[in-house]
């Protein structure tokens, strides 16, 4: 008779399903965990990706040629100037703003304040965010109007009462009343409505719906200060940045009396810090959804240990009939190893369920399960069956055969 | 076939040695039956399981075929057992969730036997034991006797040298009883080794050679007829 050492798998696999289909439900509660525990990873590792890509995005979309001006500088320095020399950091001013406009790689230049402040219209008001800035911003930032005019050209020291408002503050205080031409009330000033911006959704965390845009001038003279917010500064070519960056430095330096009191950021390292923030986010919610990966493995341990205690008599038989310990390990390793592949791929398939699901309800919200998080789960899964089912597998390799057998 | 020299098995049990088996020889020639008898505790089914290699002697030698078997490793000995013996056990250990002839298959199945083959097989041997129309069955559908004979079609599958009978009859009826133990009978007229352990004095006297324990020790050995 030709007799080959090892079982056959197939043998093997068919054993296998031949006493899990004895324990229905038992078989069904662990797979059931293992696809909670890979679903959930998968879900939530989708979703901190898709944040991520939604955060990283926005910021491309406004493209990555952009250079940021902030007053005040930050770096540790040994002492504080304001201290000894009784100095404060100078205003970061509009006219800073127009002088690095002449840099020949910089397309656009747009000085920003931004303030909150209530607007009112024939007795109906409401708190809104203002920016107030140039008709640069408008064409950096892709913002276009459905009604009415831009914000003049000119010059932007000129405080022009003017304002465009957003779509749904004209829905709220005009009330489907044309608002064009209409004079309202922001803060303790009046100011003419000349458009509407178009409503293009959320944009970095302002909403276009519920801005008010001024020109620089007026909205300085609205929050009484002769300061900007920050200089948003758009260059023609990418390639150009840094040689931008240095400009900007030596021309505030120039014109701040040799001092850098600005602090120049650049498009991309926003992006990166962002990038780097929301990815270790993604790692970290799916860490914990990984824990319940770990606990569906014990499950699985316990199960496994009961169901080696349940058929000692068997296993005393299988070594009886002449099964060695590796035979036996090979049967009880392929039970729990094979419960927690059935698992894993229902876990996978119920993932991608959820993520579709998930596609349907929040359709902006480019959620997928980064690679590693699916090959990750999957390894997990299938390792934590064939782990836990070891030491099962080890108690019931050193089963005595005479006790196993003996005992009724 | 089977030699036996100064075989001894102690058990410890709390702080004494009990010996199971007390310095037992004993020579068994191919195509024997032999029946051991004694009362319980008298060391029978310890003989047996080492006599099957599940269990290890504490000191003496046991050679099967001429070959000192007590020092094999546990994968040899597995070895062994799956090619050249058969067990029949009291409770007949069938596999509840498995049809009789799967069970029978069981052994083969561990071997890596291809299944075309051991399908022939176990048709074989199950119609050996009269039961060719319950292969499909399982275990709790056959009545006990017809379990101890897809036990006994299981045991001898593998067309081993050495059967190993625990009490086969003990959990049976008379007529069952005796038609398990006319069936372990046929296979030995086909040139198996039968060693068979009970209680039953009667089946026990079935045997050519008879073998009484007493306390871990061979007390009678009796040759009823001539020696194959």
């Amino acid at each position: 008779m030709c007799r080959a050492k090892a079982m056959r798998w197939a043998d093997v696999l068919a054993y296998t399903i031949s006493g899990l289909s004895r324990h229905k439900g038992r078989s069904f509660l662990m797979v059931l965990a293992m696809a909670i525990g890979i679903s959930a990873v998968i879900v939530l590792t989708a979703v901190g990706e898709g944040a991520r890509r939604f955060v990283v995005g926005e910021f491309v979309s406004l493209g990555t040629n952009m250079v940021f001006v902030v007053p005040g500088r930050s770096e540790t320095a040994g002492f504080t100037p304001a201290i000894f020399g009784g100095e404060m950091p100078r205003d970061l001013t509009i006219r800073d703003a127009m002088a690095l406009g002449r840099h020949p790689a910089v397309l656009r230049v747009a000085p920003v304040n931004v303030g909150e402040a209530s607007i009112s219209w024939q007795g109906r008001s409401r708190e809104v965010s203002i920016i107030g800035t140039t008709r640069e911003l408008l064409a950096i930032r892709h913002w276009r109007l459905s009604k009415g005019n831009l914000l003049q050209e000119g010059d932007p020291e000129q405080a022009t009462p003017v304002c465009i408002i957003g779509a749904k503050i004209r829905r709220e205080i005009f009330r489907g009343a044309s608002c064009l031409g209409k004079v309202v009330r922001i803060g303790d000033r009046r100011a003419r409505v000349i458009g509407v911006l178009a409503p293009e959704g959320r944009s970095i965390g302002i909403d276009v719906e519920e801005l008010v845009l001024v020109p620089v001038a007026f909205a300085q003279q609205l929050f009484n200060t002769g300061s900007l917010f920050r200089i948003v500064v758009e260059v023609r070519d990418p390639g150009a940045i840094s040689r931008v960056k240095t400009f900007i430095e030596d021309t505030i330096r120039g014109r701040h009396q040799g001092e850098l009191d600005v602090t120049v950021v650049t498009q991309d390292a926003v992006i990166a810090t962002f990038d780097k923030i929301m990815k270790a986010l993604t790692l970290g919610v799916g860490g914990v959804a990984g824990i319940s990966l770990g606990v569906a493995g014990i499950l699985i341990m316990n199960v496994m240990l009961l169901a080696v205690s349940q058929r000692t008599h068997e296993i005393g038989l299988l070594k009886a009939l002449g099964a060695d310990r590796i035979k036996i390990i090979t049967l009880v390793l392929a039970e729990s190893g094979f419960l927690a592949l059935v698992g894993t791929l229902t876990g996978l398939v119920t993932g991608w369920i959820g993520l579709w699901m998930i596609w349907k309800i929040f359709p902006a919200l480019p959620a997928a399960a980064p690679w590693w998080a699916v090959a990750g789960s999957l390894f997990t899964g299938v390792a934590t069956g064939l782990l836990f089912g070891w030491l099962p597998a080890r108690r019931a390799a050193r089963l005595d055969p005479v006790l196993a057998l003996t005992r009724r | 076939m089977i030699r036996l020299e100064g075989l001894t098995r102690i058990f410890r049990v709390g702080d004494q040695d009990v010996h199971a088996l007390d310095g037992i020889d004993l020579h068994v020639l191919p195509g024997e039956y032999v029946s051991v008898m004694g009362p319980s505790g008298s060391g029978k089914s310890t003989l047996l399981h080492i006599l099957g290699l599940l269990d290890q002697p504490t000191s003496g030698r046991y050679l099967f075929d001429g070959k000192d078997v007590t020092g094999l490793s546990e994968q040899e000995q597995a070895r062994v057992r799956s090619e050249k013996i058969g067990f029949v056990f009291q409770f007949f250990h069938l596999v509840p969730r498995l049809t009789a002839i799967q069970n029978v298959e069981l052994p083969l199945v561990l071997a890596g036997v291809l299944p075309a083959i051991r399908k022939r097989r176990a048709a074989q041997v199950l119609k050996a034991v009269g039961l060719e129309e319950r292969g499909t069955h399982r275990p709790e559908q056959l009545s006990g006797g017809q379990r101890q004979r897809v036990a006994i079609a299981r045991a001898v599958v593998t067309q081993p040298a050495l059967l190993l009978a625990d009490e086969p009859t003990g959990n049976l009826d008379r007529n069952s009883g005796m038609e398990v133990v006319n069936l372990l009978e046929r296979q030995n007229s086909q040139g198996i080794t039968l060693i068979l352990v009970t209680h039953d004095h009667e089946i026990g006297r079935r045997a050519l050679r008879q073998i009484k324990l007493m306390d871990g020790k061979i007390v009678q050995d009796l040759c009823a007829g001539p020696r194959p």
